[in-house]
């Protein structure tokens, strides 16, 4: 007896088991309880801190996103910018693969547009002109994101490191073209008159089909295709992999080259479609927030495109947020996207793990029926 | 034909002869709420270039009883289009931009929403691209870097009669060595430190017989490179320099020269608070006067010219170009008499800062010069870089002959290697 009440007394305030049968139903409204959760906590925060009325911010959010439809445009074709990058990272982290170097691999895919845009744009038909920076912008993508690969796969180096640091060569390169192609006083590129991609119905249409269509083709790639199978295989155990005769280097390089190739193609899109020019931050982070994108959706490809558009419906909403009640400082919108982020990324636990609270009231019924979690 | 008529009506008024331009006609009657006004920033208030703008932006609108619409964070592409138009959607009327970069995605915005003007402040396009709606701005900082130059030479006077100077302080022919830290060699840049340098020599050699000043520039690349800019001055203070200036955003420069104990002159504000041994005094732009008349003439429904060339206000504080009070140590005696006459002087189109017969360019007096004024494309949107206008006039008045810098267009062109002063590298 005194030796099972010191083990009571050693016993935490509360445990925790892993959720194995929770239903849909109950996932997907702890998602949602979160998000609100969140909202309220961003209005409250906001009304303390600058007098704004909480439902004004709500308000506010969905002007910035739904106001006019020059803002719904921007946003579905930013959402789908953010998606492929997002679809470009997942075959490589189902492989746990960590490629951080979306950032970078969209960066040279610029570089590879506008080097194609400035020195053949108005030399060759335009077709042309679109073929060769279709292939440029996804080989320079590819190369970017084969190198660290091929050196994962031969000499096993550690890959997040590797793709970092790519970024900052894909930026130092691009500042360096910048300096040498710059059409001003300033160094910036002035947007090239020539070669750049059709517009299709309005000028934000085109990247929207695109990724539109990459999505059902990664999604269909991932579940249905032989190299899907290898991925995810490779992803759980390399061992088992090399077992049943996969090549683990082939299926590294084959998937990085496809994950580098779509990068490629956001950059395309930035510099050959929406910007026609080029800067550092052309990239606009999305190397990073993709990352966010495919976790938030568990790596699935269609769900993806939820999260994506989440992630920008806020971006949106709180830069608009901003605007509307004079508030300068970038770092407010900044903390209250975070904050949302954070509790969307808490309640994943909530719907993985069952929180049990052990009162010591509960500690006799316990006891009687022996019972031991 | 009504686009054409307001087109050669602007284009009377272009350029240097800004209509509102010092207006004073007081309409803050407060009811024009209703009439928004917008400013799309590259960074927010955390950058000190942008809060400049900000700042000046909300005073402006304030004073003006308008509605201030601001909008940070905004990179130099497309994402700047799409604010504008998203303003001009809103029923902004009026829309600014701050950043260099901006400008050919203000000019898109232009041709597009042709009943929304647009602003941009630091470009060089708009007398080029002749938009009715389009509109550049700077101010004539190089009148309030001579005039902080004024304050320097006379420091520098009071440090050779006090016998302060060492020898490595001068050079081989026994000229006083002064030093400038420089972002890019940029005519933004190469106008700042010559004027600057002329404001020094002038009052140098007026002071002290037989003596003159020649000075070292060194280049950051950089606006804001607090580390790179300490290790510039550092450099220029281990070659000799006996007083110091800068022309970038950081704290760098003014530290070291605090460290070391080198006067300094600072820029886009005081620098007295941490720099209380050595602090002269700063120049800087402020934008509140030009967004004011910008207000102004929409309100009074004025044309405005392709350029907005901001200057000198009746005081130090309330025009474009403003200069700081003088620090509290490190200035000599009588030096508030000495910029007193030079900004009078300036104000009255007494005295020229960039007068020909100042300085020399390989030995000689410039006659004729002809600078990038237009900014022209070749067919692949690439700068010619091609000289296009003559600079060097004569005042009617004076007869003063000079190189009539920020006339042309709002933003600087003046980029003569002038002699006396070395260039230790060069940075673009």
């Amino acid at each position: 007896m005194t030796n099972s009440n010191k083990t009571q007394q050693r016993e935490p305030l509360f445990h925790i088991t892993k959720r194995t049968d929770i239903p849909l139903w109950k996932s997907l409204l702890i998602r949602v309880g979160a998000i609100v959760l969140g909202l309220l906590i961003i209005a409250i925060i906001c009304s303390i801190m600058f007098g704004i009325n909480p439902f004004a911010v709500f308000a506010t959010i969905i002007e910035g996103n739904f106001g006019t439809e020059r803002r719904f445009w921007i946003l579905l074709q930013d959402t789908a910018l953010l998606l492929v990058v997002g679809l470009a990272l997942i075959p490589a982290f189902k492989m746990k693969f960590w490629n951080l170097g979306g950032n970078g691999q969209v960066l040279v895919g610029a570089l590879a547009t506008v080097a194609v845009m400035k020195f053949l744009g108005g030399e060759l038909p335009d077709g042309i002109v679109w073929v060769i920076m279709l292939l440029a912008s996804v080989i320079a993508g590819a190369i970017w994101a084969v190198i660290p690969a091929i050196f994962k796969a031969f000499f096993n180096t550690n890959e997040s490191l590797f793709t970092l640091m790519m970024n900052y060569i894909a930026e130092a390169l691009v500042l360096y073209f910048v300096y040498i192609w710059k059409t001003g006083a300033s160094d910036t590129i002035e947007p090239m008159p020539m070669g750049n991609l059709p517009t299709i119905g309005n000028p934000f249409l085109l990247t929207i089909i695109v990724a539109a269509i990459i999505t059902v083709f990664l999604a269909i790639y991932l579940k249905f295709s032989k190299h899907g199978y290898e991925i995810s295989v490779v992803g759980e155990s390399q061992n088992t992999a090399k077992y049943i005769g996969i090549n683990v280097k082939k299926v590294v390089i084959r998937t990085l080259v496809l994950s580098g190739a779509m990068c490629g193609l956001v950059g395309l899109l930035l510099a050959g479609a929406i910007d026609h020019t080029m800067s550092a931050t052309t990239a606009q982070n999305m190397g990073f927030t993709g990352i966010m994108v495919a976790w938030l959706a568990k790596f699935n490809p269609i769900i993806m495109v939820l999260s994506a558009l989440g992630i920008q419906f806020l971006t949106k909403g709180m830069g608009r947020v901003q605007k509307k009640f004079g508030i300068t400082s970038d770092a407010v919108s900044n903390i209250m996207i975070g904050l949302i982020y954070f509790f969307v990324i808490a309640c994943e636990f909530f719907i993985s793990y069952k929180i049990h609270i052990n009162l010591k009231s509960k500690n006799k019924a316990k006891n009687s029926d022996g019972g031991n979690k | 034909m009504k686009k054409l008529l307001t087109l050669l009506l602007t284009l009377t008024l272009a350029i240097g002869v800004f209509a509102a331009c010092g207006n004073t006609s007081d309409s803050s009657d407060n009811g024009n709420k209703s009439v928004k006004v917008g400013l799309i920033c590259l960074h927010d208030e955390n950058s000190t270039y942008d809060k400049n703008f900000i700042d000046a932006f909300n005073a402006a609108c304030n004073a003006k009883g308008v509605t201030a619409v601001i909008k940070t964070g905004i990179p130099e592409g497309q994402k700047c289009y799409d604010e504008a138009a998203d303003m001009a959607d809103d029923d902004v009327k009026l829309v600014f931009a701050d950043s260099f970069g901006h400008e050919s995605y203000m000019i898109q915005a232009a041709r597009q929403f042709t009943n929304v003007q647009f602003f941009h402040a630091t470009g060089t396009q708009a007398h080029t691209v002749k938009l009715a709606n389009y509109h550049n701005a700077f101010a004539s900082i190089y009148e309030g870097r001579y005039i902080a130059g004024v304050a320097a030479g006379a420091k520098l006077a009071a440090m050779y009669k006090n016998k302060e100077l060492k020898p490595v302080n001068f050079d081989d022919d026994g000229n006083v060595k002064v030093g400038y830290v420089g972002a890019f060699t940029y005519a933004e840049v190469i106008s700042g430190y010559t004027s600057w340098f002329l404001g020094v020599r002038n009052t140098f050699e007026e002071l002290v017989e037989d003596k003159s000043v020649s000075m070292q520039v060194q280049f950051t690349g950089s606006w804001y490179d607090e580390k790179g800019e300490e290790t510039a001055a550092n450099t220029l203070i281990s070659n000799g320099a006996a007083l110091i200036s800068q022309h970038a955003d950081s704290w760098g420069a003014p530290n070291a020269c605090e460290k070391a104990g080198i006067p300094n002159v600072s820029y886009n504000g005081s620098t007295e608070s941490r720099c209380p041994n050595t602090f002269v005094i700063s120049s800087r732009i402020n934008w509140q006067p030009y967004f004011e008349s910008c207000i102004d003439a929409y309100l009074n429904n004025v044309t405005v010219g392709y350029d907005y060339t901001g200057s000198l206000g009746t005081t130090y504080t309330d025009g474009s170009v403003c200069l700081t009070e003088l620090g509290k140590t490190a200035p000599t005696t009588g030096t508030q008499a000495l910029i007193d006459t030079a900004a009078a002087k300036l104000r009255n189109k007494e005295l020229f800062v960039f007068d020909v017969s100042t300085f020399t360019v390989k030995g000689v007096h410039l006659d004729s010069y002809l600078a990038d004024v237009d900014d022209l494309k070749d067919d692949k949107n690439q700068s010619t870089y091609e000289p296009d206008t003559e600079v060097i006039k004569v005042d009617e008045k004076t007869g003063i002959k000079y190189f009539a810098e920020s006339e042309f267009r709002s933003a600087p062109y003046f980029d003569l290697r002038i002699d006396g002063i070395t260039l230790l590298n060069q940075l673009y």
